[in-house]
């Protein structure tokens, strides 16, 4: 029972990362309809910036206090991952607008080798390891078994990481039900040649999709190289496909649904490492997915789509 | 079952649909979620004849046709397709109480096509349609459509692929028939010159000239035809009432239609189904429908209790259909109008 | 409608064409270099005995910056913002052309044929020095060619996208080389044909249940599926290695002899002096068969019933149900017979190798196999020759040209860059031309006269 429940907390925490992930590939998915492959490895890049952010701030400039290190850390990835997320749709995607489905599918595939080997190139092959810097936590439970005593502990990173998915999911929320941007875009989704037409301008509300889905990819690589403590170039294309996993599970073009989508999945992983095999943990998320396409074709919260005749 | 469509309340005749019915649809209920599009509907389409679904905007026409071929799986009622004279009622019966998905019987054969995915329906039970928002392959050409749709008598010449891979000379002489049978129907709808164009190049009339020329190709037994004469100006769509002539004259194919287009209706049709919300008010020859009292008031959008309660409704209805076909309805005409007409 | 007058204000007082305005275009774009560049050139995280060190490097950053600035402005003054763009110019002197070209393709098909052909003894003559790097070349660039054709039945012809076609090439390769070394009396010729039906068998088991969903989910299925193959193969040990692989797969026979030195090989039987190229020019022989097979039977495909119910899928789905093709059989056949093909070229990848392991089938071979099909040109075969020979043979070269460590100096290694170009050259090619380099349909029946169709006509395949 313990070990379940840290399992959950563990679950819950790897989910909370897939999901703000996965939030950026259901918009773009809903505002253009394609599948931005490279949106993993900007998640790659978020976590590459927080990296030389976060040692500039300490080891340079010398600062110690760590959750206004943290704080800046956040704020400055936000703001370059954000540039990159808008380099890439300016380069690659927006020249196709308009053009065939399978054209700017190419160039997403081909824009995440550019990041990839960019990446690479500039910053070495080797992982990048960083020592954890928030340690220790809070005991909810103990309990004993026959290999000895079992903690059930909510660590600082996890709250850390779950409190801020919280705050950022409500002020995303608000943003796209609230604002007069969020209903340029869900606009854009219906219909994109009418919302131009009354005024909305198409071009920069799919620019700020991208943006919005750079920066919370970004938070979420911050996450991941506090919580795992190493990074490398390559750790975007797993992450990328199991958050669109977790999109297309929650049923593409929901919010709501990316985020469960990402806490299911992040759940699956977990738990399937801990009762079975750490080996097959990717081949149950993908086989979990598989199901659910088949049986729900449009996810747990998507729309069901009728088929017009 | 389906006495009321057996014997129709308006004429003490048996009508010739009933009598020789190549589909009957019977209770035919489509609900999605909430919404009821088709309740309770039940009517016949005569063999070799032309019958024509009519009713205002949204009230289940396509709903109906999608049901038909497969493309829906309605929630209830029976929708039977039969090849061969007569009612065939034994072999209808047999097949509904059993599980199978048709029958052949000793007239020809009976199939049930709610129980039978799309592709079979066009397949096996020699049903064919088209679409209301043209549905051609853009890409191929004209000829090629129409050899797509020939797709499961070339598949059995072609020996499931293998022996056409090989060559054999079996597919060869089926290819070619094939390319024949197209070459007629492009002759039959005047495209042969546009043979070896693309689909998608064609202007709008020809492209739905090539969908009924595509949908012949199954040779089917019964023709649905989505709002054929949409879009079409006046000498096109004259055209089309003599291809649907031509068609049912020399191939004897039942035809199915929905139209807007009254003019085509009713010079082309030999009965008619009008829907509204869903529900069948009104089903006869022409003749009858033109002047039944609720087809008018479905058109006009006026409730039957109003046309006879509002004298101003039914003076506008009156106006709207004539006097003298007013009169025939049995709408009584409102003495302010009388005056108005003597001035 | 503000911001509409606004804009309208806005190019009335300043020229775009301006040469202000093209500098003040460039700056920025050199100002966003900067922006993206600062954490990657500017600075490099490197593991250092104390932790991780931080190391600047501004000069690069600033060139990089330099190198955009100038590029942004040199495209603005002659591309983006004048009114006679060079491109312009150039396609316009190609448009003549462009009414010759379906013979010239036909030209260029028989010439690269006839290349084919002979290439071998072409480089065996001419280039002795390095025969047997370059027909290496030739036949990794082959083996591209037919995964190519193979995957350009399930996506170009019927519409279906499929990110996961690696799976079928391992599966084939896996088939093989456990066949192989499995069983004694298992040669190549008897393993071949059937690790082709193993591959067909599994593309046959995946394709039934995700048939049904839309294009998009479909794809990113396959792609599952691709991942699931390969880290199932990662780490059932027991059967296929795990990461180790298998290696001591039999090289391919000619009707029994081998190509070894000594008694009983190749050269020894017919007399001939013992050479190693030869066997590189039997397998580049063995792939070259392989691949016109596949193109045969592809072109058959096409002028058969199946063929043209797969296109007439990718057109419209609900039409061919219409019409009474049975879809879901339809996109079977099109998936099985894809993954047959890339089973026979994974046989062929495996006894080549000699060795295998899950590492050569990742996502980014389906990735490059499924780019070449599309830059290519969906459903052209031409079009996957042409684009293997560039994308595939530009990679290669860029392993081993020196000239660019004589500019950039002898640290520079031009292999760690190769996959970067590559990905930028997919872009490009792609914004350049989004229906890929030979894009017109060519009829499959013809009653009178043969016309291309052009490529806005063709539908992809919305994959309903």
């Amino acid at each position: 029972m313990e070990y379940f429940l840290q399992q959950l907390i563990n679950g819950l925490t790897l989910g909370s990362i897939y999901g703000l992930i996965a939030i950026g590939y259901t918009m773009v998915y809903g505002i253009i309809g394609m599948i931005n492959f490279a949106h993993g490895d900007i998640f790659m890049i978020g976590s590459f910036i927080a990296l030389a952010v976060f040692l500039i701030l300490t080891t340079v400039l010398g600062f110690t206090f760590l959750p206004v290190v943290l704080l800046i850390v956040l704020i400055i990835g936000m703001l370059f991952t954000s540039a990159w997320g808008w380099t890439v749709e300016r380069l690659a995607y927006r020249p196709l607008r308009g053009s065939f489905r399978l054209a700017p599918l190419i160039t997403a595939i081909g824009m995440s080798i550019v990041l990839q080997n960019f990446v690479q190139v500039t910053q070495g092959a080797r992982v990048k390891p960083l020592p954890p810097q928030i340690q220790g936590g809070v005991t909810l439970m103990e309990g004993s078994t026959e290999a000895g005593r079992i903690v059930v502990q909510l660590s600082y990173m996890q709250m850390i990481i779950i409190v801020t998915t919280i705050v950022l999911m409500t002020l995303f929320t608000l943003l796209i039900t609230r604002t007069s941007l969020g209903r340029a875009q869900r606009a854009c989704e219906q219909d994109r040649k009418m919302a131009s037409l009354l005024g909305v301008n198409v071009d920069r509300t799919i620019s700020l999709t991208f943006v919005m889905g750079a920066a919370l990819a970004s938070v979420a690589g911050l996450m991941f190289l506090l919580l795992y403590g190493v990074i490398d170039f390559y750790i975007g294309f797993l992450a990328g496909v199991k958050a669109f996993t977790a999109a297309v599970l929650g049923g593409i073009g929901s919010l709501p649904g990316a985020m469960l989508g990402g806490l299911l999945i992040g759940m699956i992983e977990v738990m399937w490492s801990a009762y079975f095999s750490v080996e097959y943990k990717d081949v149950a998320a993908f086989s979990i997915l598989a199901i659910v396409l088949i049986f729900l074709p449009s996810g747990l919260l998507g729309k069901p789509e009728v088929e017009k005749v | 079952m389906a006495a009321a469509v057996q014997t129709p309340a308006d004429a003490g005749e048996t009508k010739s649909w009933d009598l020789d019915p190549v589909l009957t649809v019977e209770h035919l209920t489509m609900r999605f979620g909430g919404l009821v599009a088709i309740n309770d509907l039940s009517f016949n389409v005569g063999r070799g004849e032309i019958t024509a679904l009519i009713g205002p905007n949204g009230a289940g026409k396509t709903t109906v046709f999608n049901c038909v071929t497969g493309f829906y799986k309605p929630t209830e009622g029976r929708i039977a397709m039969r090849h061969g004279l007569g009612q065939q009622a034994q072999t209808v019966s047999e097949v509904t109480h059993s599980s199978l998905k048709w029958k052949p019987s000793p007239e020809g054969a009976v199939f049930l096509l709610e129980r039978m995915p799309d592709f079979e329906i066009s397949h096996h039970a020699k049903v064919a349609r088209t679409f209301q928002n043209i549905r051609l392959f853009g890409g191929m050409t004209v000829l090629e459509n129409l050899l797509v749709a020939q797709h499961n008598p070339l598949m059995r010449a072609s020996g499931f692929t293998l022996g056409g891979i090989l060559g054999l000379p079996g597919f060869r002489k089926a290819e070619q028939a094939s390319i024949d049978k197209a070459v007629y129907w492009l002759e039959q709808v005047r495209l042969i010159e546009r043979a070896d164009d693309p689909a998608a190049d064609l202007p709008y009339g020809d492209q739905r000239r090539l969908e009924i020329a595509r949908a012949m190709c199954t040779e089917p037994h019964l023709l649905c035809l989505d709002e054929p004469a949409a879009g079409l100006n006046p000498r096109e769509s004259h055209e089309l009432n003599e291809l649907l002539q031509f068609i049912r004259r020399e191939h004897g194919t039942s035809v199915l239609l929905i139209e807007h287009d009254m003019g085509v209706v009713m010079e082309i049709s030999d009965h008619i189904v009008v829907l509204d919300y869903g529900v069948k008010i009104s089903d006869g020859d022409p003749a009858a429908v033109k002047t039944d009292p609720s087809v008018i008031a479905a058109y006009l959008g006026v409730e039957d209790e109003d046309l006879a309660e509002k004298p101003e409704v039914a003076s506008i209805v009156v106006e709207a259909l004539g006097e003298e076909a007013a009169e025939e309805a049995g709408i009584e005409i409102p003495p302010a109008r009388k005056n108005g007409g003597d001035k | 409608m503000a911001a509409v007058n606004n804009a309208a204000v806005n190019t009335a007082a300043v020229d775009p064409n301006s040469l202000q305005a093209s500098l003040k275009d460039a700056l920025l774009a050199a100002l966003l270099a900067g922006a993206l560049g600062l954490f990657f050139l500017g600075i490099r995280t490197d593991i250092a005995p104390g932790g991780l060190a931080v190391r600047t490097r501004w000069g690069l950053l600033l060139t990089a910056m330099a190198i955009v600035f100038a590029g942004r402005l040199l495209l603005n003054l002659f591309v983006f913002k004048t009114k006679r763009p060079v491109t312009r110019a150039i396609s316009g002197s190609m448009a003549g052309t462009g009414s010759a070209l379906p013979t010239l393709g036909w030209w260029m098909g028989r010439g690269l044929f006839g290349f084919a052909l002979v290439l071998p003894f072409f480089f065996m003559t001419f280039f002795p020095g390095q025969q047997r790097q370059y027909i290496d070349l030739a036949i990794l660039i082959m083996t591209y060619i037919m995964l190519g054709w193979g995957l350009n039945i399930v996506v170009g012809l019927a519409g279906l996208l499929d990110l996961g076609y690696v799976a079928f090439y391992a599966v084939g390769a896996y088939s093989f080389a456990l066949l192989a070394t499995n069983f004694e009396f298992i040669g190549f010729w008897t393993a071949l044909p059937l690790a082709g039906l193993l591959a067909a068998f599994w593309g046959m088991i995946l394709g039934f249940p995700v048939l049904r969903l839309r294009g998009d989910y479909l794809a990113i299925v396959t792609l599952a599926f691709g991942e699931i193959i390969r880290v199932v193969l990662l780490n059932w040990y027991d059967f296929t290695g795990g990461p180790n692989g298998i290696s001591g797969i039999p090289k391919p026979t000619f009707f029994g002899l081998e190509f070894s030195r000594g008694e009983g090989g190749f050269a020894d039987f017919f007399g001939i002096e013992f050479n190693s190229i030869h066997r590189f020019v039997y397998l580049y022989y063995i792939i070259f068969i392989l691949a016109i097979i596949t193109n045969i039977v592809t072109m058959r495909l096409r002028r058969l019933p199946i063929g043209r119910a797969w296109e007439a899928l990718r057109e419209d789905e609900i039409a061919c149900r219409s019409l009474g093709i049975n879809t879901t059989n339809t996109k079977l056949t099109a998936f099985a017979i894809g993954a047959m093909f890339g089973g026979f070229a994974g046989s062929f990848f495996a006894t080549r190798q000699g060795f295998i392991s899950p590492e050569s089938f990742t996502f980014l071979e389906s990735a490059i196999i499924l780019a070449i099909v599309v830059l290519g040109g969906l459903g052209s075969q031409i079009g996957v020759v042409i684009a293997s020979i560039v994308m595939i043979g530009g990679i290669e070269l860029l392993r081993n040209i020196g000239f660019l460590s004589q500019i950039f100096g002898p640290g520079f290694d031009p292999t760690q860059y190769r996959m970067l170009i590559f990905g930028l050259a997919m872009v490009l090619i792609m914004v350049w031309k989004p229906r890929g380099l030979v894009s017109t349909r060519e009829p499959s029946a013809v009653l009178k006269e043969k016309k291309k169709i052009g490529a806005d006509m063709v539908a992809q395949g919305e994959g309903h």
